[in-house]
């Protein structure tokens, strides 16, 4: 049984949300043997990520982050190429990003300055995916081998840019100066009190902008056709006409500014500074939220939301449930990935003979 | 500038006691990737074995059970990572990446649940591994160079450095010289040739798995209870991907997988040795950009600038048998 063969609603609905369940069941699992109660767990996490409105703030500030990530992944995926180097494009976009706002936040206002740090962030994002899309494109060295090094090698990198250049004398605290107040990106909370001192951002709209402009180059342009195809069949797409090199360096390009865009929520709308590690995983995460929302905008915004929400209100659970570090929520992260990315047809089986029966 | 100054004799040591995590690796993922199974998981397995064997080592104060306890740990996902790569026909990739996530994470969950010492183990003490001491050993090492070459090169490792070395001539006889290896290949390359001939492409590739687990494990066993002494969150810090790196630098053939493994095993004791060093012309180098070079030069190496690099054909596909 294949799953092409389900109706839409099975394969876009249903067994996207038992997948997830999956997961969640197994993650449940692991949290009894810890000796805690995953009822309670689950409560106190929807509580603190969704109920409460400064949680929901942090689970939508996460959210702005991995919804670009999400995309990044998502964009590669439309054409047929793995990136799992969006943790490094991110990277090295927060380092584009600083550089552009070291260099002007002292002479540029607000609204020149941070589209200056924008314009930073995606550039730097990008090119630093320009090689390994070059590389696939023209050497056919694959995509997914050279995204990991590219990882690798942006960690030694900014290691050594930040740790040699960026660290103000006399501090020793692994991140650059601090940015002036004109690069920092406007928060919600002064429109809206009620979030709280909370650094949700209007970075989170700039994220929704993205969505629906992927979603519309995606699915509604014919750049997003030739682009879909190279995906389904990158032979069809050639003899179609379609310059299969051009449009991988491209997409990569795309993918790489994308991750790169993920460093202004983090670094513009929360910690206005440059450290060590900042991305910590969301590149990954992207990946996660890529395979759960089937590359599609309206999942990728949710799956973006779910990771947000876990993350947020993993925090607060680890607060309260000592045996529950807020390191079980990468545990759950791969149990996600697995089920909704490695096993995606795993109830396509099931779902089929369940139709059959009925008919 | 003397030979001591630059450390050489530490740096081929180190290089030595270095290299076994990405040769065990190495050659597991040698065995998946060779039957058609991309095994990206590399890092998850010896991350779960690494701390199993340690958290098992510590309980019990004796160092077998927990290579023992690893190499069950790495089988099991590695027998996950069969049943979504070969019966579930999933993505292998997104498959093995889970896995690593997954473990990087449940590893310090576990451990600190256990030991509370934030995701670390206890050390072990005296159940670490034994250093083997070659006979003679203290007769012969007032001679230079050579004493020196026989007690602390060649000999004083552990027995996995050993076992390590020793399976590069085996997994070369295996897969070059005996059926199974014959078969293994053949289901890399063209299973549906394989399957024509009445090979069971899916008990082989279940078999190819078996094996990459369980030299895995060694490899997160040597890492815990050999090398350090102990488990710590996440302290395989990409061996995983380096072996697998090295796999593909030597175009998934064991002899140049080691040769591969000994470069970055190299690399790996240059940077801790040169780090803070005055070396002629250039200066001082910072450890960062040292730990660099294996990354760049498998880019330049897969980039087919160096050498053509070439995969198993069927690499990453899952087999459907045509009926």
């Amino acid at each position: 049984m294949n799953s092409q063969d389900l109706p839409r609603w099975a394969t876009a609905f249903v067994m996207p949300i038992l997948n997830l369940l999956s997961a969640l069941l197994v993650a449940a699992l692991v949290i009894h043997l810890l000796g805690e109660s995953p009822t309670e767990s689950m409560a106190i996490l929807i509580n603190s990520a969704v109920v409460n409105p400064e949680g929901l703030s942090y689970t939508l500030f996460y959210a702005s982050t991995f919804i670009f990530t999400g995309l990044s992944v998502s964009i590669a995926m439309q054409a047929g190429l793995f990136n799992i180097g969006s943790e490094g494009q991110m990277y090295l976009g927060g380092l584009g990003l600083t550089l552009a706002i070291l260099a002007f936040d002292s002479s540029l206002p607000a609204w020149a300055l941070i589209p200056a740090g924008i314009i930073g962030a995606a550039l730097f994002g990008g090119l630093w995916a320009f090689l390994p899309g070059y590389l696939q494109a023209k050497r056919g060295s694959h995509v997914v081998v050279t995204t990991i090094m590219f990882n690798f090698i942006a960690a030694s990198l900014m290691n050594f840019v930040i740790v040699k250049y960026l660290i103000p004398a006399g501090e020793q605290n692994t991140a650059s100066r601090a940015f002036a107040a004109a690069a920092e990106m406007p928060r919600l909370n002064q429109w809206f009190p009620i979030l709280g001192e909370t650094p949700l951002n209007i970075s989170f709209f700039l994220a929704i902008i993205a969505l629906i402009i992927y979603g519309v180059m995606v699915s509604r342009s014919s750049w997003g056709f030739k682009l879909r195809a190279t995906g389904l069949n990158k032979h069809a797409a050639h003899y179609a006409g379609i310059r299969i090199s051009k449009m991988i360096i491209i997409v990569m390009l795309i993918s790489g500014a994308l991750a790169g865009l993920g460093s202004v929520n983090s670094i513009m709308g929360s910690t206005h500074y440059l450290s060590l590690n900042f991305v910590g995983g969301a590149g990954f995460v992207g990946i996660a939220i890529a395979l759960m929302g089937r590359q599609h905008p309206v999942g990728i915004f949710l799956s973006a939301v779910l990771f947000g929400a876990l993350i947020q209100g993993g925090f607060d659970l680890s607060l309260e449930k000592q045996n529950i570090p807020p390191e079980t929520f990468i545990f759950i992260q791969g149990l996600i990935i697995l089920f909704c990315g490695a096993m995606e047809n795993f109830y396509a089986p099931a779902i089929a003979k369940l139709l059959k029966l009925k008919k | 500038m003397t030979f001591d100054d630059l450390h050489i004799g530490s740096i081929l040591v180190s290089t030595v006691r270095n290299a076994p995590v990405l040769i065990f690796a190495g050659m597991a993922g040698l065995f998946a990737e060779r039957s058609g199974v991309i095994d990206i998981g590399l890092e998850g397995k010896i991350l779960a074995s690494a701390f199993v064997s340690a958290a098992v080592a510590f309980t019990t104060q004796n160092p077998w059970y927990g290579i023992l306890a690893g190499m069950l740990v790495s089988v099991l996902l590695a027998t996950l990572q069969g049943y979504v790569a070969i019966s579930q026909k999933g993505n292998q990739l997104v498959a093995g990446i889970a896995i690593n996530i997954a473990m990087s994470g449940l590893t310090f969950v576990v451990a600190q649940y256990i030991f509370q010492q934030g995701g670390r183990t206890p050390d072990l003490g005296s159940a670490r591994l034994f250093d083997v001491v070659l006979p003679g050993s203290a007769a012969i090492e007032g001679v230079p160079f050579i004493g020196w070459v026989y007690a602390h090169l060649i000999g004083g490792h552990s027995v996995l450095v050993y076992l390590a070395f020793a399976l590069v001539p085996i997994v070369h006889w295996v897969v070059y010289h005996s059926r199974f290896g014959l078969r293994l290949r053949a289901c890399g390359e063209n299973p549906h040739a394989a399957d024509a001939a009445g090979i069971s492409v899916e008990r082989q590739r279940y078999m190819a798995m078996l094996i990459a687990g369980v030299l895995c494990s060694f490899s997160g066993a040597y890492l815990a209870i050999v090398q350090s002494g102990f488990f710590l969150r996440d302290m395989s810090a990409g061996a995983g991907y380096l072996a697998l790196t090295a796999m593909v630098f030597g175009n998934w053939r064991p002899v140049y997988t080691f040769l591969g493994c000994l470069m970055f095993g190299f690399f790996g004791a240059v940077q801790i040795q040169i780090e803070g060093v005055d070396l002629p012309l250039v200066g001082r180098l910072p450890g960062s950009l040292i730990q660099m070079v294996p990354y760049v030069v498998t880019v330049i190496v897969l980039a087919g600038l160096m050498a053509k690099s070439v995969a198993p054909k069927a690499l990453g596909t899952p087999f459907v048998k045509s009926r």
